[in-house]
């Protein structure tokens, strides 16, 4: 790493640092994304994508569809095939860490009719101990605590088939961030999810941003959020064509090509 | 043995428990009954109820391929083959060249055809017609003892396990990312459906088998809001069925597999209109 990059890097750190306690993001991750190819059946679907995310911050992926964010992001994970390396540093004393990655799915496989209900759900992500036995208090106390963060705390005894797209939504939130992760991934998190749900999702977004210590890539559509809440955007298509804030992004010429002009 | 037969004797007052026969089959649908009404909720909550029908239209196979290998033992080769197949079938299906359902209909059918054509050589299939609705009432002691052991593997496996397996099904991308070994979920869980259905044949029947993995969980599915309740309604429906089936196929004189999917199927409209007129 640059001496350049990472002076630059700290007094972005110092500032962000000023009055936050000591839950939120302290500036001092990294995340290096270097170089990800992934090549599936002799095509290309992500080349040479290059990222550097830092704590606290939302990195927002926008695209057309099939352009490979999702490719991207379950790269990133792991779950797929890749070239190219992670890196999680800690700017000061420049060591390596672990990275842990929590994850917030687009969709997930509960059938109408399912018999499972928002503990059973969670508790599975959390403990071992069996949920087909007696509820476990121990267990059932953290889950409550964890869905407290979110205003999610009465669903727990709800069955997740009969949430809404936006409660469903907070209760992976929730469950992706505990443990906290250093890096929250969200793949499309909003898609059928309606006006309330939306601000109430934004709203948990920014208190994330504000009390703990991750960083958050986001793969969304929708621009009021990218403009809103996002502090960097990557504009994809197979690899990066733009990046920057979202008013430099949205007026290059790149980012008309793909979406024709809107916004 | 003698014990518990004894045991039996006086606290069933039945006519039909003076027959060991009837007594072995009772003990081998009490330990049977449990454990597919517990493994029942998980293959259809995970999408396998295919997979598991297939995996029994198998055994077949592995029969066939045993009796061209020498294997004497047609228990060991239709768990051999039961386990490679379904190892194979989800290699290929991690692949995600196709859909689930695709690949699992060609290799069932192949699978299914290979058998067929390896045993029918010589003109003496009828031998293995005993296999397609299974004889419990000629279950011996020692293969109780079998079962038993199945039984006790399966429980730990179950409480080892089971929360991955419900990760797994919720979500593969999400479980990786909680650090859950899906691959190996999966695969060992296939595994242990491979042998117990495999194991179960002989006395339940290949056409049957796969409904009383299924037909159980499907009916406590009606009634039940969360996984504390369908575990217990789908063993207790898979047990009622199993022993009332016995029972009622001893003074009806029909084959007992057959007998028991009745009931279960009959439980599971009942929970049906529970479940609805509840207005789940």
């Amino acid at each position: 790493m640059s001496n350049s990059f990472q002076t630059e890097h700290e007094n972005i750190c110092m500032n962000a640092n000023h009055g936050r306690n000591d839950d939120s993001a302290c500036g001092f991750h990294c995340i290096k994304i270097n170089d990800i190819s992934v090549i599936a059946g002799g095509q290309t679907i992500i080349d040479k994508v290059n990222l550097h995310i830092h704590c606290g911050k939302v990195t927002a992926i926008i695209g057309r569809n099939g352009a490979g964010k999702t490719t991207l992001i379950r790269a990133i994970l792991g779950e797929i095939k890749h070239s190219g390396t992670i890196e999680f540093m800690d700017l000061k004393n420049e060591s390596r860490i672990d990275l842990k990655i929590g994850y917030v799915p687009q969709y997930i496989n509960i059938e109408k009719n399912s018999p499972m209900s928002v503990y059973d759900l969670f508790a599975g992500y959390i403990s071992n101990y069996p949920v087909f036995l007696r509820k476990n208090r121990k267990v059932y106390e953290k889950v409550v605590k964890q869905l407290s963060i979110f205003d999610a705390r009465d669903l727990i005894d709800k069955r997740v088939c009969d949430l809404s797209g936006g409660e469903l939504q907070r209760v992976l939130l929730s469950i992706a961030v505990t443990p906290v992760p250093n890096l929250l991934l969200l793949d499309e998190p909003v898609s059928g999810v309606d006006q309330k749900g939306l601000d109430l999702f934004y709203k948990n977004i920014q208190y994330l941003k504000e009390h703990y210590d991750l960083a958050m890539i986001v793969v969304s559509h929708d621009f009021e959020f990218v403009k809103k809440y996002s502090d960097h955007v990557i504009l994809l298509d197979k690899t990066i064509l733009r990046e920057g804030s979202f008013e430099d992004v949205s007026r290059s010429e790149e980012f008309r090509k793909v979406f024709g002009g809107i916004a | 043995m003698d014990a518990i037969y004894d045991i039996m004797e006086k606290i069933l007052p039945f006519s039909w428990v003076e027959y060991n026969f009837m007594k072995n089959a009772l003990l081998a649908i009490i330990i049977i009954t449990p454990l597919f009404g517990m493994l029942g909720t998980m293959v259809i909550n995970n999408r396998m109820a295919f997979f598991s029908d297939s995996l029994g239209h198998s055994a077949l196979t592995g029969i066939g391929v045993g009796t061209l290998l020498g294997i004497r033992d047609t228990n060991l080769s239709m768990v051999m083959y039961a386990v490679v197949f379904a190892l194979m079938l989800n290699y290929i299906n991690r692949r995600r060249t196709m859909s689930t359902d695709t690949v699992i209909s060609v290799f069932a059918s192949l699978s299914m055809a290979a058998g067929l054509m390896i045993l029918s050589r010589g003109g003496n299939f009828s031998r293995y017609s005993s296999l397609l609705v299974g004889d419990i009432l000629s279950i011996s002691s020692p293969e109780i003892g079998l079962l038993l052991i199945i039984f006790i593997v399966s429980l730990a496996y179950w409480s080892l396990c089971f929360n991955k397996l419900h990760c797994v099904g919720v979500n593969v991308t999400l479980a990786k990312s909680k650090n859950i070994r899906t691959n190996l979920v999966e695969d060992t869980f296939s595994i242990l459906i491979a042998v117990i259905v495999m194991l179960s044949i002989k006395w339940i029947g290949i056409l049957i088998v796969n409904a009383l993995l299924i037909l159980p969980a499907a009916a406590a599915r009606n009634i039940s809001s969360n996984m504390r309740e369908y575990h217990l309604f789908s063993v207790l429906i898979s047990v009622f069925s199993g022993i009332a089936g016995l029972v009622l196929s001893y003074y009806l004189g029909s084959a007992t597999g057959p007998t028991v999917v009745i009931i279960a199927s009959i439980l599971f409209f009942i929970t049906f209109v529970i479940g609805t007129s509840r207005g789940k």
